[in-house]
């Protein structure tokens, strides 16, 4: 193969008493898997905002994966059916942007179960390389305020951008990066 | 949706004018980097914004690596750290307190997981390197944001429970209770002493355990400091460490507790002449009658009457000969339920185990055959006190001439239990001593390997080979009564490859004794969500660490005592929950918890009012101002998880340490430069 | 009443040393209401030496037949690949497995399959007959078929090692049962022995004494099983395995000399048991190709008349 393949690039969310836990226990393990999973840690799978999602979209991700645990296991009782409440709402959202079904994945991965840390990368990094890169057109960047100098450089004085997340003019095809 | 629109002024930052980065990328020996190119990743984050120090070193843990950080911060290179090693789960606590001995708030320092995340995961050193660059990215751009917070504290209340009357539980209780805490111990059935107290003889020193176990019963309910419930369990638990609320249900024995003297005449007197349900304590061998005490020094010396055998609840209909018999006057049939609520300052869990169930391996004929017995049911035969006073027969009364004992039943077995159960070996052969001492029988044991790692234990395997054990070095295939020879005429034959003379052999018995494993109990998943830890995918509770923290659990307050944890002997166990109990001390006694640094909080002037963060609080801990129409998070409740957080439309409600900014930098972080 | 008709896989030996069990097996199927359809265009499962060569390519041989299942029969329900050689159950039940996890295994074969335009859903299941009849069909249906209740024979049920082992989908792995309630339900005698899921050496065997690998071993395998039937009083003993079949039934009279012990211990498959029960014609059951049938003195005979010997 000559061609270089595409490197889908993912952002994942884990809850760590569980997922990120689970995932501790994978590489305990040795267990190998694709390194396009950029996992962020977050307490609870409930503290997923869906603007998080949606930047990570924004800023180039190619696909994002939640990561919490079962459905009666939370460890905060319940925050993992908020993160599927907003998983849901979220991805009739995407579908109205045109992202495709597949981008964003959600999966319950308790504390022991690193076997399916790795199963859930390879097999979403496969998935979302077959859907190829997410080529969104950006408008200029919004940053967080406070932020570092090289941002308050970009912005300029009067702080409130015009650009929303651009409608998407061009979709990643199967086309190499 | 996206960035909030509010005025909220930018978070507060180190005096000492913006971020100073330091960057210190661990070698963890070559666990890191003989897979990711360190040095790569350090020019790497040299090049990032605000990183002003970036460094390699082999162990970032140890104290030159600690004092790298230290003396960077001392000299005022830094003000932020950011390091790059093993996960947060094992080393955050241990940076941030470098961090703050290096002068500068813990705080403001991230860690980047390029060890379990990256090193031990990925197979191409080129790939690895790269994903180590992005995750350090994300941990630079989001420690500039970080802001200083204060370490707050709670009191712990002095009382402790322990779940779990077995010898873990026991020795726990009474460790505690010496230190003068007052301890709760909880237990399930109507005594305690849990699995030992079935025993006969105790490996390897062959003391009888009602000899030493005894003691230590008498110990816990003379004690001053300990409240024994027994026929108890827990029904609900909150709170958290330091302070929880945990609610106990009592069972009716429908005998009185305090007047009770256990002389066991109602039992004599029972209507039932003989024993006609299954004795549970005697594994099924013989019959009790519905008014029982499980065994003669059962603690408290209390009987118990079975509502579901006795006529006088089943019919209404009984002279109650029970009643007349006792001296006291200690029954109570109107007995119910009853409950207590107690407060607790930490809690040790010693639920114990149960044993493999050999039905599921028809090959080995339990509940086929009549003569394939379990383990345990040996020992209750070999038991002065069980069903046949310490006599080894069949089933018909006869004494076996020959029997096999198969090691490794339903344990490192990938179709049952893939675990080796650490104490088989031993008891096997402590049965094949006994068996053979009580009945002069040929013994057999079958076995895969011979595990006597403990003290004494190698001698003991020594000790039994001499008294002319045979050992055939072979999983057994199956037992069957197929008689392929006239020799083998009504036996039971037992199948095995005999590995050391390379031969497959055929040895007929009389009887066979499954050495059964040790799994969790069946309610291990029900147990583990009471108390909010979590159970390893072979189902025992997991501890916090599995070499360096083996008794506490990733819930502070909640420690692990015994079986309940992993396979263990009774050595062990003692030892286990000598250290349960000298961890739960150490809180106690310090006196306070440090709470949940990553709490929520409100920013009033963003607040609209909209109250969608009250009823999301799994702990009630946010409140509505109903005047002011805002609302405010109660800092001591809140455990930190941030639902409310992400769900405010307003992004006035955010999270210390895991604030919009700050994971949306890191979000950045990971995608813009690799 | 259910009319289903099960796609059939009958697999290289029906048409061979198979051919009684396939005719009774067709037989019995119709008098019970159920159709068989031979999947058209199968090809070998791939159970004999492949799997030891390269378990991919024999699993890719497998799928075909799967995949050409569910092609044939229209969605969007399950499709019931009934493989009667329990050696081909066995092959086609792993590839099943294969397909079914996510692994890059079952990537590679469904790569394979589309490639000449074929897929697996999901939708196709191996089934065996015995499993077919115990649970589809059902022992009610079978019951209030017989016109021949076959009282007084015992009979041993043979399983052999591939029916329950290593996927017990619908019996118990250790201890099966699931023929001996069939053979229950034709008012016959089942005899519980030990040995009833004990290999009888076939794949070690398969060529007869003089070609196959290892003559000895299997010899005594074979003799073993046929030795614990006849100890426990089975008056016959049925399978399901045409190799194991032919095992058992092929070589007694050797047997005899090297062990010592006259052997005359009737085989036949399970499905010719229930077909006699069922007032089914011996011929159409293949009853003439055993070699050491008949059945015991004190049964009733059927409308044909006489006891039942070799032809």
């Amino acid at each position: 193969m000559s061609e270089p393949r595409f490197e889908p690039r993912i952002v994942a969310f884990f809850c760590t008493w569980c997922t990120y836990t689970a995932a501790d226990l994978a590489g305990i393990s040795r267990m190998q898997y694709a390194p396009n999973v950029r996992a962020i840690r977050l307490m609870c799978s409930g503290r997923v905002d869906p603007q998080f999602v949606l930047a990570a979209f924004r800023d180039g991700a190619d696909g994002v994966l939640i990561g919490g645990c079962h459905p009666g296991d939370c460890h905060y009782q319940q925050g993992n059916y908020n993160a599927l409440r907003r998983f849901e709402l979220l991805r009739l959202m995407l579908s109205d942007f045109g992202i495709e079904e597949g981008r964003l994945r959600l999966e319950w991965i308790s504390a022991a179960e690193g076997d399916k840390v790795q199963r859930v990368c390879n097999e979403m990094t496969e998935q979302v390389r077959a859907l190829g890169p997410l080529r969104l057109v950006r408008g200029p960047r919004r940053r967080p305020r406070g932020t570092s100098g090289q941002a308050e450089a970009e912005r300029g004085p009067g702080a409130v951008e015009e650009a929303e997340l651009a409608p998407v003019l061009e979709m990643g095809g199967r086309e190499a990066r | 949706m996206l960035e909030p629109e509010s005025t909220r002024p930018p978070a507060p930052i180190s005096s000492n004018g913006g971020p100073k980065i330091g960057v210190y990328v661990c070698h963890c020996g070559l666990n890191i980097a003989g897979k990711v190119d360190v040095k790569a990743v350090v020019e790497f984050a040299a090049s990032l914004p605000h990183v002003t120090v970036a460094r390699d070193y082999k162990f970032m843990c140890s104290d030159p690596g600690q004092e790298l950080i230290q003396q960077d911060l001392r000299d005022g290179l830094v003000n932020r750290v950011v390091v790059a090693s093993c996960s947060p789960l094992m080393h955050e606590t241990t940076f941030r307190r470098a961090t703050a001995a290096g002068g500068e708030s813990p705080s403001h320092f991230q860690m980047a997981s390029i060890r379990e995340h990256v090193s031990w995961v990925t197979a191409d050193g080129d790939e690895a390197t790269e994903k180590a660059k992005a995750l350090v990215a994300g941990a630079v751009r989001r420690v500039a944001l970080h802001e200083v917070l204060e370490p707050r504290q709670s009191p712990v209340r002095p009382d402790v429970m322990v779940v779990g009357g077995g010898i873990a539980g026991i020795h726990a209780a009474l460790t505690l209770a010496d230190a003068g805490k007052h301890v709760y111990l909880v237990e399930r059935e109507t005594t305690i002493g849990g699995h030992m107290a079935k025993f006969d003889k105790t490996f390897p020193t062959l003391d009888c355990a009602a000899c030493i176990l005894t003691p230590k019963m008498s110990a816990v309910r003379a004690h001053p400091n300990i409240t024994l419930w027994t026929f108890s369990d827990v029904v609900s638990v909150e709170g958290f460490a330091g302070d929880f609320r945990v609610r106990v249900r009592h069972r009716p024995r429908y005998v009185r507790e305090d007047l009770c003297t256990g002389c066991l005449a109602c039992i004599d007197a029972c209507v039932h002449k003989h024993g006609k349900f299954d004795d549970e304590w005697n594994e099924g061998l013989s019959k009790r009658k519905p008014i029982y005490i499980p065994f003669p020094q059962a603690t408290p010396p209390v009987v118990v009457v079975d509502r579901d055998a006795c006529i006088w609840f089943k019919t209404g209909k009984c002279p109650r000969t029970c009643v007349d018999a006792c001296e006291r006057d200690a029954f109570d049939f109107e007995q119910t339920e009853t409950y207590d609520e107690v407060e607790v300052g930490a809690i040790v869990l010693a639920t114990g185990y149960r044993t493999f169930e050999a039905s599921k391996m028809p090959e080995y004929g339990y509940g086929l055959y009549p003569n394939v017995y379990t383990s345990l049911e040996v020992e209750r035969l070999l038991n002065a006190a069980g069903p046949t006073n310490g006599e080894i027969v069949l089933r018909d009364g006869s004494r076996p001439r020959t029997v096999g004992i198969i090691h490794c039943v339903g344990s490192r077995d990938a179709k049952h239990n893939p675990w080796c159960s650490k104490v088989c070996c031993m008891y096997s052969l402590k049965l094949a001593h006994m068996v053979k001492e009580r009945t002069g029988a040929e013994v057999y044991n079958f076995y895969i390997d011979m595990r006597t790692p403990g003290k004494g234990y190698e001698e003991f395997y020594d000790r039994i080979l001499k008294e002319g054990v045979h050992m055939v070095r072979g999983r057994v295939a199956g037992v069957t009564d197929e008689a392929a020879s006239p020799e083998e005429e009504g036996h039971l034959v037992i199948r095995a490859e005999d590995t050391l003379i390379g031969s497959v052999r055929r040895i007929p018995v009389d009887m066979v004794i499954l050495a059964v494993g040790i799994e969790p109990q069946p309610d291990a998943q029900e147990v583990r969500r009471l108390f909010n830890i979590s159970c390893g995918s072979e189902g025992f509770f997991t501890e916090r660490h599995p070499k360096l923290a083996p008794v506490s659990t990733f819930t502070d307050g909640i420690f692990l005592a015994g079986a309940c944890q992993g396979p263990k002997d009774i050595p062990d166990s003692v030892a286990q929950a000598g250290a349960a109990a000298a961890e739960a001390l150490a809180m106690i006694d310090r006196g306070h918890v440090t709470l949940e640094a990553s709490t929520a909080f409100i920013d009033e002037a963003a607040c609209s009012g909209c109250k969608t963060c009250v009823g999301l609080c799994p702990f009630g801990a946010i409140t509505f101002d109903d005047e002011r129409r805002k609302a405010s998070v109660n800092e001591v409740v809140c455990k930190g998880c941030g639902i409310c957080v992400g769900a405010c439309p307003s992004g006035a409600a955010q999270q210390h340490l895991f604030t919009d900014a700050q994971i949306l930098s890191e979000i950045e972080g990971v995608l813009e430069y690799v | 009443m259910m009319a289903t008709t099960y796609t059939y896989y009958p697999g290289c030996s029906a048409g061979g040393v198979g051919r009684a069990f396939t005719e009774s097996l067709y037989a019995v199927f119709e008098r019970l209401g159920a159709g068989l359809e031979e999947l058209e265009d199968w090809n070998c499962c791939g159970a004999t030496a492949w799997p030891s060569v390269d378990q991919r390519q024999a699993y890719a041989l497998s799928a075909r037949n799967l995949a050409l299942a569910e092609d044939r029969v229209p969605g969007p329900g399950p499709v019931d690949l009934v493989a009667s050689c329990t050696g081909c159950y066995r092959a086609l039940l792993k590839a099943q497995k294969a397909l079914e996890a996510a692994t890059p295994t079952s990537v590679r074969l469904r790569d394979a399959l589309a490639a000449i335009g074929l897929e697996f859903t999901g939708r196709a299941r191996v089934r065996h007959p015995v499993d077919i009849l115990l649970n589809e069909i059902g022992l009610d249906r079978i019951r209030e078929a017989v016109v021949r209740p076959l009282t007084g024979v015992r009979v041993a049920s043979y399983y052999g090692c591939q029916l329950v082992r290593p996927f017990a989908t619908f019996d118990d792995s250790r201890n099966p049962t699931s023929m001996d309630r069939l053979v229950e339900a034709v008012g016959a005698e089942p005899v519980d022995w030990p040995l009833k899921a004990r290999c009888c050496g076939g794949s070690c065997y398969c060529g007869g004494p003089v070609i196959g690998a290892m003559p000895e071993a299997t010899m005594q395998l074979s003799y073993a099983l046929l030795r614990e039937a006849s100890k426990r009083g089975a008056d016959v003993v049925v399978t399901i395995c045409p190799l194991c079949e032919f095992n058992l039934e092929g070589f007694q009279d050797r047997m005899a000399k090297r062990f010592g012990h006259p052997l005359d211990m009737p085989i036949g498959f399970i499905t010719q048991l229930i077909g006699l029960a069922l007032g089914i014609d011996e011929r159409a059951l293949g009853i003439h190709r055993l070699l050491h049938w008949r059945l015991p003195e004190r049964v009733p005979a059927g409308e044909e008349g006489g006891v039942h010997a070799r032809a």
